[in-house]
């Protein structure tokens, strides 16, 4: 079970009282009536799933319900950093 | 009673304290101090169960948790517990235990038959045999069950309880011997908080049965004086009869304690804790779980009489037990010599000690030697013989490398055979985080890898097997673990451990000992006791193809017994590398997962059992609805009432009234349990509308409207009214089971993709109760209890909402309606709720006001065609798809969440599954819900899919059955006939109808 901080309550919290929301960073077309049906599927459906280092969203749904990003690694489960949303991580890179 | 085993030196047991037991029906007598196992040998039992395949029979042969054979039940009726280790059974007065294999005794199994034909079981035998023709496996499997076997579940509720108990500490120190224990009282020295847990029942590990001398006392008094010490510290939890059982992420680790099993079952009585589950978050953890011994794979070393050296020693020196009286001691190594010694001088016999290497010399050797011991230096025992004991040992020359016989077999007779081939060190946990074994030639061990998590090794399960480095080890991890969290510098602060050690030479690697014929021809050598896998049927399995270490695994079932291969599998692998001319660090090792031991179901559930399963939720008139006899249906975590029958009613009779009285007068529904969002903000309609598919931006205050939430592929999510209650206020509400997830699907948009938009979220479910009223008769009903809302249809029209009071309460009034009929739904605070509830059936009074339950929601609706998201959608539908394109709106500015998607090709296309409504021909014949629709009932199967039943009930209102449907291009068929196939075989024809069936023009909500 991880542990998981929380930016915004900064505490470090069981991974009980969050939920995953999966791939972070990924901006909503402005304008998707001009996006072809390829390229909104790519939107839609595709995701990365790298192993190692791997940036998602996290909802702390039990605790101040606010959403917030982790860069955590696919192997070893270890979490890197957590971040708000609306700022980059300070880890990037793919693989390990 | 006459214990013929035990020795006139009682060990750590109290001999005075006699324990009475039975096993397999037959009674016994041990003593205070005792396991099940000793107590056993002690009695000389030799035969404890039947081989899992073969069934043999087997006997005790280790002392702890790698115990293969002597596998239990204990007790019977509720309480009682399969699987068992004899080993790890605390003896208590009035014992029950019996073997879980062997019917119908041990002694007399009708399935030693099976051992017969041994060669005909070859590994995989079930795959091959069994799994063809696949329609028999299930009657093969019921035969291999309950010829195979390892114990009953109990039937019964489990009588006991349990708890869980959230932990964090500063250093978890796994494992009391030696290295452990001066490890937690470092770390406790430097400040730590410290838990330091040992699944034995007392803490000392290895050093119980020892006979080492530790700062000039004996082994024991050395270990009660670190007990002593570590208590002194308020920092330090001790926990014995406690198992690590699982490493997880993060430094999470969880403890099995056993709180009273060793008191008897049930012991606890249902008021006392039978068991713990604590749930550790640790900075550091030290491991220091030991080793275990590794047995000598040679022919029928399953008879009962072949023990593990390291075990005879235990029972001699910690139970006072000899389980024989003529011993040979197999041996690669210098270590096991110690196992002559001991029994030399509990004054038994020792026939011989079998050492497979040439020329040993070590220090214990020679105490062998100067004891008068014959030693056989380059043998190996062969071959063991007997039946339900050990006869004799066939004892052979070897050559230097071990791989084959040189010379003459010699049959030595004796009553027990003690074999050691080294030691495996105890590297689960350390596997659990991920770590990678790193097998080492030097120590013929796998030691753990490189660490994944804040811990390290220490002592024997980090393949230090010599006691001063051991002890060395763990004092300087527990400072620099104690460091690593924070307290103290890192140096250790109590001097060594003084102690004289012998000098060992190296031991010979010997995995498998060599027969006079192979081992596709001798007699089964076994490597895996539990599930009768042999060195021959390691081997076959690569004759057949099989290279990696997880496949031949599966392949033989290596490894998987409740031991989970503890004994076996080193051995295995090893025969497996040679099978494959490889190196062991080439084949590699089989992954170690949780749980290390099997670990008791109740303890995981702890106290969430029962009533305290999952929260239930009422809605405040709750009780009202209990004491009218209402049935309830779960929504989630809500009861709900299902329907409210009066004496004698079936639940068709009930509904079927429930029904004509809201139709034909008046009905009353708890809607209380509907999601409610409270959302406010100057941004407020601008989100709301880009979340549903219709417009909310000119929703004046005081008015509702229905809207649709779709997912971004374009798929019905939700749906609900939403309501104006102010500029910049409105109030959401969403279904029953949905609402969570539309709280976290709102805030998921606004925190993430809009957070410039200036709106907040709110639940507010709990706070309101609601209460519809709803039938021609409801405004004459609700007009008795409210006088302050103008109910006129001109002054309080259809999807309004008005502000009043309801019986005296503030309330909310919504002319919103799911059943098609005029309703009014009231809302009022939770607090209120039953009071106004009773209000409004006492003003319905003359109008026979009638409650009603889910069940009746669900037919109204039905009959009008209104979905139910989730019932009649299933994540692939778009608003389309459920004939409502109505609800989209085509000219919203933004492109609101899922639009794109109802122009994708895929959402488009022609013949998607849309909703419609079916009227089956015989008009009493209700579909079955989930019924597959086919156009034509001859068409040769594969027949074409047409889709599916999703609501179906019968109508009172109509007089027939009704059922909504989704058919491939249903829209454009109806009229047509479809076909349902039955379950029993018949096929129920339909005409594809439209979904709304009563009141089509939707006049009767809009008076």
């Amino acid at each position: 079970m991880l542990q998981i901080y929380c930016p915004h309550c900064q505490e470090l919290r069981s991974e009980e009282e969050f939920s995953c929301g999966g791939e972070a960073h990924i901006a909503r077309p402005l304008a998707p009536e001009t996006l072809t049906d390829e390229e909104w599927g790519d939107y839609l459906f595709f995701r990365k799933n790298p192993r190692g280092i791997h940036h998602e969203m996290w909802y702390h749904v039990t605790g101040c319900r606010r959403y917030f990003n982790a860069t955590r690694n696919t192997v070893t489960y270890e979490i890197l950093e957590t971040y708000k949303v609306g700022t980059q991580p300070s880890i990037v890179g793919e693989g390990v | 009673m006459k214990q013929l085993n035990r020795l006139p030196n009682a060990g750590r047991t109290n001999p005075d304290q006699n324990i009475n037991f039975t096993f397999n029906g037959k009674a016994y007598q041990g003593v205070m101090g005792d396991t099940l196992a000793s107590a056993l040998l002690a009695n000389g039992v030799d035969v404890v169960g039947r081989s899992f395949k073969y069934s043999r029979p087997r006997g005790i042969v280790g002392h702890g948790a790698e115990e293969p054979n002597g596998i239990i039940q204990l007790g019977s009726g509720a309480a009682t517990v399969p699987n068992l280790k004899v080993t790890q059974v605390e003896l208590y007065e009035g014992l029950e235990a019996s073997s879980v294999n062997g019917w119908p005794t041990i002694n007399f199994d009708l399935m030693g038959i099976m051992g017969w034909f041994g060669r005909l079981m070859p590994p995989g035998f079930y795959y091959k045999t069994f799994m063809y023709p696949q329609k028999l496996w299930m009657t093969y499997e019921h035969f291999i069950r309950k010829a195979a076997g390892l114990g009953k579940t109990p039937v019964e509720a489990d009588p006991d309880v349990y708890d869980k108990l959230n932990q964090h500490c500063d250093v978890l120190v796994v494992g009391a011997g030696p290295a452990g224990l001066v490890a937690a009282r470092e770390a406790a020295e430097a400040g730590a908080r410290v838990i330091i847990a040992d699944e034995q029942s007392e803490f000392g590990g290895s050093l119980l049965a020892s006979t080492q001398i530790l700062n000039g006392v004996s082994a024991s008094q050395w270990v009660a004086d670190m007990v002593e010490q570590l208590k002194r510290y308020n920092n330090v939890q001790q926990l014995p009869r406690s198992t690590v059982f699982g490493y997880y992420d993060h430094n999470f680790l969880t403890i099995l304690e056993k709180r009273t099993d060793h008191l008897g079952l049930s012991a606890g009585k249902g008021q006392r804790v039978r068991q713990r589950l604590h749930r550790v978050r640790a900075k550091q953890v030290v491991l220091a779980t030991g080793a275990f011994e590794r047995p000598l794979v040679f022919a029928h070393n399953d008879i009962p009489g072949v023990m593990q050296a390291s075990s005879v020693s235990t029972y001699v020196n910690r139970y006072g037990v000899a389980p024989g009286s003529k011993l040979i001691l197999a041996t690669t190594n210098d270590n096991a010599y110690q196992t002559a010694i001991d029994w030399h001088t509990a004054g038994r016999d020792v026939v011989a000690v079998v050492d497979s290497r040439q020329s040993p010399n070590g220090e214990l050797v020679e105490q062998v030697r100067a004891l008068g011991i014959q030693i056989a230096v380059g043998h190996g025992v062969i071959e063991a013989k007997g039946g339900k004991r050990v006869r004799a040992a066939m004892v052979a020359p070897l050559n230097e490398s071990g791989s084959a016989i040189t010379g003459e077999v010699k049959r030595l007779p004796c009553d027990l055979i003690a074999t050691s081939g080294g030691w495996s060190a105890a590297i689960h946990l350390s596997s659990h985080t991920g770590a990678k074994p790193v097998w080492d030639e030097s120590i013929v061990s796998f030691r753990p890898g490189d660490s994944k998590q804040q811990e390290c090794s220490v002592g024997a399960c980090n393949g230090t097997f010599g006691l001063r480095d051991g002890l060395i080890e763990g004092a300087t991890a527990g400072a620099k673990a104690a460091q690593l969290a924070g307290f103290g510098l890192g140096a250790v602060q109590f001097s060594p451990v003084e102690l004289v050690e012998l000098t060992q030479e190296p031991q010979q690697a010997l995995f498998l000992v060599p027969h006079s014929r192979p081992p596709s021809r001798a007699p089964s050598q076994f490597v895996d006791l539990q599930l009768d896998v042999s060195a021959g049927g390691i081997e076959l399995a690569v004759r057949e193809g099989f290279e990696s270490v997880e496949h031949v695994k599966r392949y033989t079932a290596l490894g998987f017994g409740t031991d989970q291969g503890k004994l076996g599998n080193i051995n295995g692998m090893a025969i497996l590398a040679n099978a494959l001319n490889q190196s062991i660090s080439e084949t590699g090792t089989t992954i170690f997962r949780p749980s290390y031991t099997p670990t008791t179901f109740g303890a995981i559930a702890g106290r969430d059992v029962g009533e305290l399963f999952d929260p239930e939720r009422y809605t405040s008139a709750h009780r009202w609805h209990v004491e009218q006899g209402a049935k309830f249906e779960d929504v989630g975590q809500w009861k709900r009432p299902w329907y409210f029958p009066k004496v004698n009613e079936t639940l068709d009779q009930a509904v079927n009234r429930e029904c004509l009285a809201v139709r034909n007068s008046v009905g009353i529904l708890d809607a209380s349990t509907l999601g409610k969002i409270d959302i406010q903000g100057p941004d407020a309609a601008e989100f709301i509308t880009r979340m549903y598919t219709n417009s909310y931006l000119k929703l004046a205050a005081g008015k509702c409207r229905y809207g649709v939430m779709l997912k971004e592929d374009g798929m019905i999510f939700d749906d609900g009214v939403c309501a104006c209650l102010s500029e910049n206020h409105y109030l959401m509400f969403t279904t029953t089971g949905g609402a969570a997830g539309v709280l976290a699907w709102l805030e998921l948009w606004q925190q993430t993709e809009w957070p410039e938009l200036q709106v907040y979220f709110t639940s507010v479910t709990d706070h309101w109760a609601t209460a519809t009223v709803t039938g021609p008769n409801a405004r004459k009903v609700v007009a008795k209890v409210c006088q302050d809302i103008d109910l006129t249809p001109d002054q309080f029209g259809f999807m309004d909402w008005r502000d009043g009071t309801v019986a005296g309460v503030a309330a909310r009034v919504f002319r919103i309606s799911f059943t098609g009929e005029l309703s009014f739904e009231i809302n009022v605070p939770a607090n209120y709720g039953r009071y106004v509830w009773e209000a409004l059936i006492e003003a319905g009074k003359e109008f026979d006001i009638t409650p009603y339950g889910t069940e009746t929601m669900h037919v109204l609706r039905a009959e009008k065609g209104f979905i139910i998201v989730g019932q009649d959608t299933d994540g692939s539908m778009t608003p389309a798809d459920m004939n409502m394109d109505w609800i989209v709106g085509k000219n919203k500015a933004f492109s609101f969440i899922g639009q794109r998607s109802l122009s994708r090709s895929d959402t488009l296309r022609d013949n998607r599954k849309q909703l419609v409504g079916l009227k089956t021909i015989d008009p009493n014949i209700v579909l079955p819900e989930g019924a597959q629709i086919v156009s034509d009932p001859k068409q040769p199967i594969p027949m074409s899919m047409q889709g599916h039943v999703t609501s179906s009930y019968y109508s009172a209102n109509m007089g027939h059955s009704i059922a909504l449907a989704v058919v491939k291009g249903g829209l454009n068929r109806l009229g047509d006939t479809v076909y349902c196939p039955a379950a029993d075989g018949a096929t129920v024809p339909a005409q594809i109808v439209s979904s709304v069936f009563y009141d089509p023009k939707g006049e009767r909500q809009n008076v």
